[in-house]
Order: structure tokens, then C-alpha cells, then sequence
């Protein structure tokens, strides 16, 4: 088989902005003539890389390569690059025509000719109009847009503006067309149209397109391939249907449509067990490990109560159009269930799984762990917060005396003071504080995954940027601002090196 | 009781007083004056003959538009790479350096050109006849440079990063980009920036009185001199009159570069 043709590569792509970085250490290509959707929450970077691969942002670290070449500090117009803007970006004081034939004009080409005296010579040309004419009438057509040639762009609509700018990228014939949330800005409808359009057009191009949006159903819709983004850093990079039914982390099974996420345990070859009850499943993890298990809501069946695997409740119902939403209790957990047969609320069922709809996936936090170091008080330094601590655990046997020195089991007074140490706190041991001044650190929630029957919740303190990833019963919402609180008892310490004095 | 029902477009009332007092009936005043014969009073076009018959006359005409014109052009070109490198780069992220240009326009007027005068005398500036154009363009320069970077400075803040990239991307280098799109684009604070300075420096004679060695009389001047020198208010007003049809025609041929927009900058009134 041929090998398929990488047009463009990032190798080790880093991008920071004052020392904050935006993209981490970035690794992945595209195929010519693919549909590459990089996909993610606001804030997670995908932008900062279209933007590195257009030439407005240069990489801090790192390489880009088009066809083999490194571009990493080629301009954007010298890059057979087109981009179509967020907010379409149209030069107001032109017309539709000079909009679209901006680039047309701009192009020189070399003219190798034979001169009278029969030497061969090269001219740089412009375009004539006849053919820009003839590229941007061409392109009018592609985008439905004929006889506006003429008309003024700020008069345009939504919609209208949007495939000018796209008219307007493409007539150039670029290598790479990027899309920066092109369709961002138009109504549901429009949108759901464009998507189609846009599809539709890079088949009939066959240019390779890189889009970029936080709308999954949009990836999922127009990719060859999705890269799902978070927080700077790759998730994964996988065929919609891949991404979909073999999500790698929870991240991605919670922003990739709706799921259910499990805590659960291996407990044989092949089986695992959640919701108090075993499953069989097709993924092979050790026997004993914890893991997350992901279940699509409409792969969840419903039965009458003795019927099916795990019997509970429906506890609410919702009609979405196609089918019901519904939540379905087993214990403490809820189990959110698509179907098309409603169940009335308070109706005792059960639920059957397949084994191939269980979808496995490592546990990613099973633990908080932090260097920090003691101070003079005996409390602990870690993650932008200082908190009280038990220290003699550092030493087996030892004990505070009144003056704070540690005495060890053989009588040895130390000064513990900057020593430093290896901090764990488990999941479920951070509590969570809606007063700032009232824990011992302060931090932005930045995330929040429902797992069943707690929310996986993530805060990220101010300075340092150390996460607390938290398992709460309590709802809370991203970007508030919380403290956290940890009983000095559940604080682990462990000495990082030998620091004795 | 519908004689005293107070209607919202009453409250336009004392704005058309305001009008009728300081701005029509004072045209029309100077119309008539200029209109009218100074001995015997009656409607004649003397006035403007006397204007255009005279050497001195036609000369400040002359000596006004090239100054006016000569002092725009060189504040334009100073004031547009000042307003583009303040508004596009990181050098005045706190306002300072921006403040640091305007802040000679709240310094009074008089004082500056007295500071600039005695500037140029110490360098010698004053030391020959011929270089009293050159004293009052400078002042001129320096007196109204503010007054042309504010505008264009604010249009360049507001321009669309996104437009100059997407320049960028279709193809257009940083100089291509600059004359295609930039400038287009601040076409209205040049054209705002035109007005602010092209009428003062025709009519404003301090800086001419002050830095041109009495060798520069622009139409400022001369109408000062009909009004409180002459005593003769026909011929100041026909003046006046000149001048303000002058600056119009002037106005209309800035306002073609500015097809779009044109309402915003000028109240849509040309």
C-alpha cells in the first residue's frame, strides 16, 4: 500500500504566553486531503494552534512542517495557507468581488518565455483579470453566491458573509484551508446547512481542511478525524466513531455527547464490577483495579423490574423529541437512559447492558499527590496553601516536643523546618468551601465530570497551578471560586530525600 | 387642557433658541454685510471685487492654503506612523507615551508658540527674512500635531486585528497590507484629522503674528485687520465668506475618499 502523505506535522509544538502555556508539547499530523477537527473546550488551545499553523502565532518551542519542510518561522503570506475567520473577518471597504479577489491579486507567478533573440527568460506576472474574473465567478458559484459580485459586504447577512469568506480562502487554492469556528456565529439551522456545504465542498475540492470547534456534534458530523484538546495537551486523536465508542479518559467520554461515567473495580477476566452489581465486558484490565466505565446513555436497555441486570427506579423523564431522557436510580447512583418507550416516573424496572457497550478506561486520579515542604509551625506547604498537618508520621515513633522539634524514637531532636516532602491527599478527603477565606487554598473550579453517583470536581489554584482533583456529592459549577479544606489526619507525608540536620 | 401638554419635542426648544441665536442669525448677518456696500449701504458685489483685485489680498489667500495644506500633509505624515506604532504596539499599553502627545494641546496655545519662537531664536532661525515661512510651518506643525494623532490614533485602536491578518494570510506582506487595508480603513480619522487642522491654520494668526516676522499674513489675519483695524465689518465679512466656501469645496474633495463611513465621521451632513 502507498503511504499516505503527511502535509503537515507538528513535532514537540509548544506555545506560551508569558510563561502560561497554551499548548503543551504538541504531537500530531495531517494527511493531505483529510478533514482534521481539533476539538475542545474554550480555553484549551485549539485556536493558539491554528494560529501557529496559519503563521500569526509563532511556537515557543517546537517545529511545524508542510510537506517536509519546516515553516515554523515562514510568514503567514508566504504560506499556501488559507484561513476562514471566527467572525469572518471581510474587509469592510471592500466589495464582495475585490474581497474575494483580494488574494488573486496579490499572486505573482514566474513566466518562463523564449525572447526574439531565443533566450530564455523568466518574467514575474500578475494575474490578468480574465482570470481573476473567471476564479472568482467560479467560486460565487461554489458557494451559491452568484450575481453579488457587485454588492457590499457589510450588507451582507450572517450567513452570506460567512461563505464570502470562505469564497474568499479558496479561491486562492491553498495547500490547507483552516477553519477557525467558522460556523460559530449563525443560528442552529444555518449552521447544521453550512456543515453540510462545507463537507460537501471538501470532497468537491479535495483540499485538506483543519477546523476548529467546541461543538462535538460538529466534529463528529464532518471529520475524517477528530483531536479532542484539553487544557492544552492531546486527549485523543481518533476517527469520530472511535472517539465516540472507545473515548481513552473521561474527559473525553464526558465532552464527546452525553455518558455515563462509573467508578469501578476489575474483579475477573473480562468482568467488572459497578453499580454493586458484575458486568462482562470486552476490555482486559488486571483483576483489582480500579477503573472509570463508561456507558452511552442509548446503549443502556430498559426492562421490566427482574428482567434485566440491575433493578431501581426511574426517577425523572424528559421528553428530547427523538426519545426520553430518563434517570434511572440503582442505590446511590443515577444512570442516565436514552429511549424512545417512555417510562413514568417512580416506575420500578431494570436495565440490561451489552457487554461491548462497557466501555473500560484506566482510572486517571486515584490520588492527589504534591511536593511541598514543612514549615516553622509544623504545617505543610503545598499547592499555594499551607495546612496543619501530623509530621510525626515522617518518622516511626517520633513525637512534637513543646518547642516544635521533632524527637525521634532514639531521642534526637529535629528541626523539620523547609524540609521537603511528598504530599498525597486522596479524591475523597478534599472538602470543597464556598467561602475563600474559610480553607486553606484557593483555586478556580476548572472542571467537572459527573461520574454516577459523584462529581468528579477539579480546582486549580492561582500561582502554582497545582489542580486538587476532588469526588464531591455537591454540585458546583465550573469557573467558581472555592477554597479547600483537608483534615490534618488524611494529609500523607513522605520524606523526599534524607534532609537531616 | 391640550394648550399645556408638555410633548417630548418641546424639550427642542431651547436648542433651537441656542441655534437661531449663535448660529443662524450670525450668517446671515455676515451675508448681508458681506453683501452690502460699506459707504452707501446697499446690496453690491464691491466687497468681493475690492478682495480679488488686490495683490496683498490674493497674496494671504495663497499664503493661507499653502500653509494649511503644507502643515496637514506634514502632520499627517508625522502623526500616522506615530498613531499606528502607539495603537499597534505594546509602547503605550499603559496610555503613558499617548498621553505624553496630547498633553501639549491642554497647554495653552499662546505660550507654546511664544516657547516655540524663542526656540527658533536661539538656534538662529530668526536671523534672515527667508526663513519666516519655514518659523510658521513649524509652529504650526507643532501646534496642531495633537490634533491629528487623536483621531487616527482612535480609528487605529479599533481596527480589526482579524482584518489585518486575514491580509496577512491571503498573501499580502506587511507593506501590501499597509496600504491596502490599513489605510483604507483609517480613512476617516485622516479625514477627521483634515478638518481639525486645515480651517485653524487658515484662520488662526498667532502662530503667523508670532514666528513670521510680520512677513506672513494669512486670511486670519486679514479679517481681524477689516474688523478691528479698518472698521469696515462689509469687508471682513465677504472675507469670511470666501474663506468659508473655500473650506467646503475642501471638505467635499477629502469626503471622496471617504465613500463609506462618511455619515459617521461627518453627521451625514455631506
Amino acid at each position: 500500500m502507498e503511504k499516505e502523505e503527511k502535509i503537515i506535522v507538528l513535532q514537540d509544538v509548544v506555545k506560551a504566553y508569558d510563561g502560561q502555556v497554551a499548548v503543551e508539547k504538541m504531537n500530531f499530523y495531517v494527511r493531505k486531503g483529510e478533514f482534521v477537527t481539533l476539538l475542545g473546550p474554550s480555553g484549551c488551545g485549539k485556536s493558539t494552534t491554528l494560529r501557529m499553523i496559519a503563521g500569526f502565532e509563532m511556537p515557543t518551542e517546537g517545529k511545524i512542517l508542510l510537506n517536509g519542510k519546516d515553516i515554523t518561522t515562514v510568514p503567514p503570506y508566504e504560506r499556501p495557507i488559507n484561513t476562514v475567520f471566527q467572525r469572518y473577518a471581510l474587509f469592510p471597504h471592500l466589495n464582495v468581488y475585490d474581497n474575494i479577489a483580494y488574494g488573486l491579486k496579490l499572486k505573482r507567478f514566474r513566466n518562463t518565455y523564449i525572447d526574439k533573440n531565443g533566450k530564455e527568460k523568466v518574467k514575474i506576472e500578475k494575474l490578468s483579470k480574465a482570470v481573476i474574473d473567471a476564479k472568482v465567478s467560479r467560486v460565487l458559484k461554489l458557494v451559491d453566491l452568484e450575481e453579488f459580485e457587485k454588492r457590499d459586504v457589510t450588507t451582507l447577512s450572517g450567513g452570506q458573509q460567512q461563505r464570502i469568506a470562505i469564497a474568499r480562502a479558496i479561491v486562492n487554492e491553498p495547500e490547507i484551508l483552516l477553519l477557525d469556528e467558522p460556523l460559530g456565529a449563525l443560528d442552529l439551522k444555518m449552521r447544521k446547512d453550512m456543515q453540510l456545504e462545507l463537507k460537501e465542498m471538501h470532497q468537491k475540492l479535495g483540499i485538506t481542511f483543519i477546523y476548529v470547534t467546541h461543538d462535538q456534534e460538529e466534529a463528529l458530523t464532518m471529520s475524517d478525524t477528530v483531536v479532542v484538546m484539553s487544557d492544552g495537551v492531546i486527549q485523543q486523536i481518533g476517527t469520530p466513531k472511535d472517539i465516540y465508542n472507545e473515548p481513552k479518559n473521561s474527559f473525553v467520554a464526558d465532552f464527546i455527547g452525553e455518558s455515563n461515567i462509573f467508578s469501578g473495580t476489575m474483579v475477573g477476566n473480562k468482568k467488572v464490577r459497578f453499580i454493586n452489581k458484575v458486568f462482562d465486558c470486552v476490555d482486559d484490565f488486571p483483576v483489582n483495579e480500579k477503573v472509570d466505565v463508561v456507558v452511552r446513555p442509548e446503549d443502556i436497555f430498559l426492562a421490566d423490574e427482574g428482567k434485566g441486570m440491575v433493578d431501581g427506579v426511574i426517577i425523572s423523564s424528559i421528553f428530547k423529541g427523538v426519545h426520553y431522557e430518563m434517570t434511572f436510580k440503582v442505590g446511590k447512583t443515577e444512570v442516565l437512559i436514552q429511549d424512545t418507550m417512555e417510562r413514568k416516573v417512580g416506575e420500578r424496572c431494570s436495565i440490561h447492558i451489552r457487554p461491548d457497550d462497557i466501555h473500560i478506561m484506566e482510572k486517571e486520579f486515584d490520588c492527589n499527590r504534591y511536593d511541598g515542604y514543612i514549615t516553622k509551625r509544623n504545617t505543610v506547604c503545598f499547592a499555594d496553601g499551607e495546612f496543619e498537618c501530623d509530621v510525626t508520621q515522617l518518622y516511626e515513633k517520633s513525637h512534637l516536643d513543646e518547642e516544635g522539634y521533632l524527637v525521634l524514637e532514639n531521642g534526637e531532636k529535629i528541626d523539620l523546618t523547609d524540609v521537603d516532602v511528598k504530599v498525597e491527599v486522596g479524591l475523597k478527603d478534599i472538602e470543597i468551601i464556598d467561602n475563600e477565606e474559610d480553607g486553606d487554598a484557593c483555586g478556580n473550579i476548572i472542571s467537572i465530570v459527573y461520574k454516577g453517583d459523584h462529581y468528579q470536581v477539579i480546582i486549580r489554584t492561582d500561582e502554582e497551578e497545582e489542580d486538587f482533583v476532588v469526588d464531591t456529592e455537591y454540585v458546583w459549577n465550573e469557573n467558581d471560586r472555592v477554597s479547600v479544606k483537608i483534615p490534618p489526619n488524611k494529609i500523607k507525608l513522605k520524606l523526599k530525600a534524607v534532609n537531616q540536620k | 387642557m391640550t394648550a399645556l401638554k408638555f410633548s417630548r419635542k418641546h424639550l427642542g426648544i431651547p436648542y433651537a433658541l441656542f441655534m437661531a441665536m449663535f448660529v443662524v442669525f450670525p450668517l446671515l448677518l455676515i451675508i448681508y454685510y458681506a453683501f452690502t456696500d460699506p459707504e452707501t449701504g446697499s446690496l453690491s458685489f464691491v466687497n468681493f471685487i475690492d478682495f480679488f483685485t488686490s495683490n496683498a489680498n490674493l497674496t494671504a489667500l495663497f499664503m493661507s492654503f499653502a500653509l494649511a495644506i503644507l502643515t496637514t500633509a506634514i502632520c499627517l505624515l508625522i502623526a500616522y506612523p506615530t498613531a499606528y506604532i502607539l495603537a499597534r504596539t505594546d509602547i503605550n499599553r499603559n496610555g503613558v507615551m499617548l498621553l505624553l502627545f496630547i498633553l501639549p494641546m491642554w497647554i495653552n496655545f499662546v505660550l507654546r508658540t511664544a516657547a516655540m519662537k524663542e526656540l527658533l531664536y536661539s538656534i538662529g532661525m530668526f536671523n534672515s527674512n527667508k526663513l519666516s515661512f519655514v518659523n510658521t510651518l513649524i509652529g504650526m506643525v507643532y501646534d496642531y500635531l495633537p490634533f491629528t494623532i487623536l483621531p487616527i490614533y482612535t480609528v487605529l485602536e479599533k481596527l480589526d486585528k482579524n482584518v489585518l491578518e486575514a491580509s496577512s494570510d491571503l498573501g499580502a506582506n506587511g507593506l501590501q497590507t499597509l496600504f491596502k487595508v490599513t489605510i483604507p480603513l483609517s480613512m476617516p480619522g485622516i479625514v477627521s484629522a483634515i478638518t481639525m487642522v486645515l480651517l485653524p491654520t487658515m484662520t488662526s494668526y498667532v502662530v503667523s503674528d508670532t514666528l513670521g516676522n510680520g512677513n506672513i499674513t494669512i486670511i486670519g489675519k486679514l479679517i481681524e485687520n477689516q474688523f478691528s483695524v479698518m472698521y469696515n465689518w462689509n469687508a471682513g465679512s465677504a472675507i469670511a465668506m470666501i474663506l468659508l466656501v473655500f473650506i467646503f469645496g475642501t471638505m467635499l474633495i477629502t469626503g471622496k475618499f471617504t465613500e463609506k463611513d462618511e455619515t459617521a465621521t461627518r453627521g451625514g451632513l455631506w
